[in-house]
């Protein structure tokens, strides 16, 4: 060792003490968090505050699935399932027309309850190009929930397909339901849950525009009748697309096992079909007036499946060559296509 | 020495109602329309308000655009109020009105490290301080050739261009994520009611005008002002003009102690103790705030002649060497080929209202209003691949993220220099008096067949065709019953475009399932804006 090397011993230095209760304390210190922090990590997984994830699944998300209850009410002997209401100054007239022979709208909803109205309002369309439920009718349902039923709340939602703000305000409904009282729910990224369907086959487990479905007590359908270009008719069943999350475009690939599948996701209290505006081709997006059929009918009723097949062959006009997701809904118990002697027709 | 002594007035607190409080009451006011401007930039919000007036009565965009163009677009000839201002006032824009420049003020106090006896001298006057003219200059020769490059560095431009993209994101995201926190707390927390409409919007390269923000942000820490002082053509602009200005900084040197006490917070650097630097003064009054002798004075009479530098500290060789370095420049941004009628990005796809290309060019100042408005996401900002270095962060449509929304005019409503011309729906749907020209088309639409579900695999599919908004739909389907490789019988409905009826919207590929690289995408070829990328010489109807 040269001299240049020489430790320098200052003439300030003072030998820090450890003592042996210091030397104690520290040990035990880290003892103690070092310990904690093995338990913490290598305890098996099943011990209290293990944070141990042996095969890396222990860490993956967990979605603890909801699930819808059932909407329906009990019917009363002799009453239609469906009821056609026609004519009639207006869409109250008519609504209410069509609702008498079922019992009226306090038979299905009960003072004090939340409800659910789910329109179609996929598109960016205004109201006479039929692609979207008519206003005016949302209105008077709102209207007449909240004045004769006496209802907490209406809920109005849709997920869309362009953007959620200007479909619900170019399609007239957010202005309609909210001047009558109505509260519209938008879909944002938290509104959404996981949905357990038990008995689907394609969305057992799929996520769903939920917010609006939370404490509910009863849901209407209120959907427009549209051609569809690949399932033929978008009606009272496919309506419940519009209550889907996820890369749902890929249902086309098996679209009439999606609709079947939607009449068993969702078991509406009641299920209105629009026939004022009945889009008969080019749909569903239709876009331009030729494409839309003017009409005066007013479907009601609590067999969606039964609704759609009578609308199928009376409304779109297309015989009985009915979609096969009508026969499909039906195998999941959702209805019975077999209309004939459960229609009522009322007309002013 | 003892009589001066006692003549000083006693010890005075400042008075609240005093020019530099009523200067942070203007800079919050101007901030705080500005946030505005950016939130109500949204299609449930956008209630006729003038969310781009900002961008309108910015000079620098009314003069760089009138050279590029010959025309004073919409409301742009509210930058001739600035100018007014600024002919009387001085600068007062940076300091009083500027967002952009409140908040490098903002940044510089809020970080500001140095100790007393450092601020003064951080807040001299140094050489670089010229760079801002010779980017005016470089900026205004190209504007003059047809190259409209003064987004870049305008700060109205930036601030808007960020915001839009870099931190609005930010600010949904945390509202979102403060509304899941919250969902799970059995709170609902409408976050629709702070952020847009759409789940989550993406900006591609939105981390590089972030990192700009960032970096520009960050200099105040080295230089106060730094942007503001060194690089901002519009300062530049201003300050150019304001040494004609009626009112100015006036030191009476009979009570100036020379102290330099007014140095400690001079924003501009502009020598309040000695020769003001007029063109560089932002009249931010901190100077007249700090002087203990009341020697200096905001005043229209009486000016010191002597005590005045009115130009810019910017000679003829700068300003020579400064229009050639944008006249040599010029040739390398126009002349990068990747923008051209004969090589042009397949994804270069212009809003709709977009004017033709090379006047496009002359009039976007890559604000980004367009993007912020857009209710899809479908506009993002531009990279180097689909337009080229000239066309940076100019809006694009991306229909993998979006698709343009039928009855949507939004972006041509905001756009404030007509680069993105105002139309109406009727004329975007080529209705009623636009019938004879025919609905605006973007691009036209194809299929990859080797891709396509029916097509290639035997899988029934066609969202395209569902979600095509035209009537007659410009996606038809041949429907074709076949037996599968698994002995099934299915019915394909193949799609095929109808490019006569094609508008280039873009909703097929954006709802496409094969989502990585859509089995059927929109490419720009086709659009009406441009005859030289015309695809058909005729549009066949069936009235035809």
């Amino acid at each position: 060792m040269s001299k240049k090397d020489k430790p320098v011993q200052r003439p300030d230095y003072v030998k820090a003490p450890l003592s042996r209760r210091q030397f104690g304390t520290r040990i035990a210190a880290v003892l103690g968090i070092g310990g904690g922090a093995a338990y913490l990590a290598g305890a098996p997984a099943g011990w209290p505050l293990s944070m141990k994830d042996p095969t890396g699944l222990r860490s993956m998300p967990v979605h603890t699935p909801v699930q819808l209850g059932d909407y329906r009410v009990a019917k009363a002997a002799g009453v239609p399932d469906v009821v056609v209401a026609r004519g009639g100054v207006d869409a109250e007239t008519r609504l209410r027309m069509a609702l008498e022979p079922l019992g009226g709208i306090t038979h299905f909803v009960q003072p004090g309850e939340i409800v659910l109205v789910k329109p179609n309002v996929a598109f960016d369309r205004s109201p006479n190009l039929g692609a979207t439920s008519q206003p005016e009718l949302l209105s008077v349902l709102v209207r007449m929930l909240l004045v004769d039923a006496r209802v907490q709340e209406v809920r109005i939602a849709d997920n869309p397909i362009e953007s959620p703000a200007d479909c619900f305000a170019k399609s007239g409904i957010r202005r309609a339901v909210e001047q009558a009282g109505g509260r519209v729910y938008l879909p944002d990224s938290n509104a959404f849950k996981v949905l357990h369907t038990p008995g689907a086959k394609l969305i057992e487990q799929w996520p769903i525009f939920h917010r609006p479905l939370t404490n509910v007590d009863k849901v209407i359908g209120v959907a427009p009748v549209k051609d569809h270009n690949l399932c033929h008719a978008s009606m009272g069943m496919k309506n419940w697309y519009g209550l889907l999350g996820g890369r749902r475009n890929q249902f086309h690939q098996d679209i009439h096992e999606i609709v079947s599948d939607l009449s068993l996701m969702m078991r509406p209290t009641l299920t209105i079909l629009d026939g004022s505006q009945i889009l008969m081709k080019n749909g569903p997006t239709g876009g331009d007036p030729s494409d839309v059929k003017p009409g005066d009918a007013i479907v009601c009723g609590v067999d969606p499946v039964a609704l759609d097949a009578w609308a199928f062959e009376h409304l779109l006009e297309r015989g009985q060559y009915y979609p096969r997701y009508l026969a499909l809904a039906e195998q999941k118990g959702s209805g019975e296509v077999a209309w004939t002697g459960r229609v009522r027709e009322v007309r002013a | 020495m003892s009589e001066r002594l006692e003549q000083l007035p006693a010890y005075e607190p400042k008075r609240l109602l005093r020019l530099t409080n009523a200067r942070i009451v203007s800079q919050v006011f101007f901030f705080v329309a500005f946030l505005l401007a950016v939130w109500a930039t949204w299609t449930s919000r956008l209630g006729g308000y003038p969310v781009s007036r900002l961008l309108e009565m910015d000079p620098l965009v009314m003069v760089a655009t009138a050279l590029s163009t010959g025309y004073v677009y919409r409301f742009l000839g509210w930058g001739l109020l600035i100018l007014a201002l600024t002919l009387v006032l001085g600068r007062v824009f940076c300091n009083w009105i500027c967002p952009y420049g409140t908040l490098h003020q903002f940044v510089g106090w809020l970080f500001n490290t140095r100790k007393p006896a450092d601020r003064w001298a951080s807040n001299r006057y140094r050489k670089i301080y010229f760079f801002k003219y010779a980017i005016l200059t470089v900026f205004l020769i190209m504007a003059l050739m047809g190259a409209l490059q003064i987004g870049l560095l305008d700060p109205i431009c930036l601030m808007y261009r960020t915001f839009a993209t870099a931190v609005a994101p930010a600010f949904d995201g945390a509202v979102g994520t403060a509304g899941e926190r919250l969902q799970a707390g059995g709170v609902w927390l409408d976050s629709l009611k702070f952020a847009p409409g759409v789940e989550r919007r993406v900006f591609v390269g939105s981390f590089w005008i972030g990192l700009v923000l960032f970096v520009l942000v960050g200099m105040n820490v080295v230089i106060p002002r730094f942007f503001c002082r060194v690089l901002c053509p519009l300062g530049a602009l201003l300050g150019v003009s304001s040494r004609f200005a009626l009112f100015r900084i006036n030191r009476d040197v009979h009570k100036c102690t020379d102290c330099n006490m007014c140095m400690a917070r001079c924003e501009g650097a502009s020598d309040p103790q000695g020769q003001l630097r007029l063109s560089e003064c932002f009249v931010c009054f901190n100077c007249i705030d700090d002087c203990p002798e009341d020697a200096l004075s905001y005043s229209m009479f009486a000016q010191d002649a002597k005590q005045v530098v009115p130009a810019p500290d910017f000679g003829k060789r700068k300003m020579v060497f400064a229009g050639l370095a944008g006249l040599f420049a010029l040739p390398l941004i126009k002349n990068n080929g990747v923008n051209t009628d004969e090589n042009y990005s397949a994804d270069l796809i212009r809003p709709p209202g977009s004017v033709e290309e090379e006047e496009f060019l002359e009039r976007c100042i890559k604000c980004d209003q367009c993007i912020n408005a857009c209710p899809t996401n479908v506009l993002q900002p531009a990279t180097f691949a689909e337009a080229g270095v000239e066309g940076l962060w100019t809006p694009v449509m991306n229909f993998n993220i979006g698709h343009c929304q039928l009855k949507c005019t939004l972006c041509s409503e905001v756009c404030p220099t007509g680069a993105i011309r105002k139309i109406t729906v009727e004329e975007k749907m080529g209705k009623g008096r636009y019938s004879e020209q025919g609905p605006i088309r973007l691009g036209t639409a194809f299929y990859d067949l080797g891709r396509c579900l029916p097509h290639a695999r035997e899988i029934p599919c066609v969202v395209c065709e569902e979600v095509c908004p035209v009537s007659p739909k410009a996606i038809q389907t041949k429907d074709v019953e076949v037996k599968d490789v698994f002995g099934n019988i299915v019915v394909l409905n193949k799609p095929f475009i109808v490019p006569d009826l094609c508008i280039g919207c873009g909703i097929c590929q954006t709802e496409c399932p094969v989502t990585d690289s859509r089995a059927v995408y929109v490419t720009p070829v086709g659009e009406s804006r441009s005859t030289e990328r015309r695809l058909l010489l005729n549009n066949r109807s069936s009235s035809a």
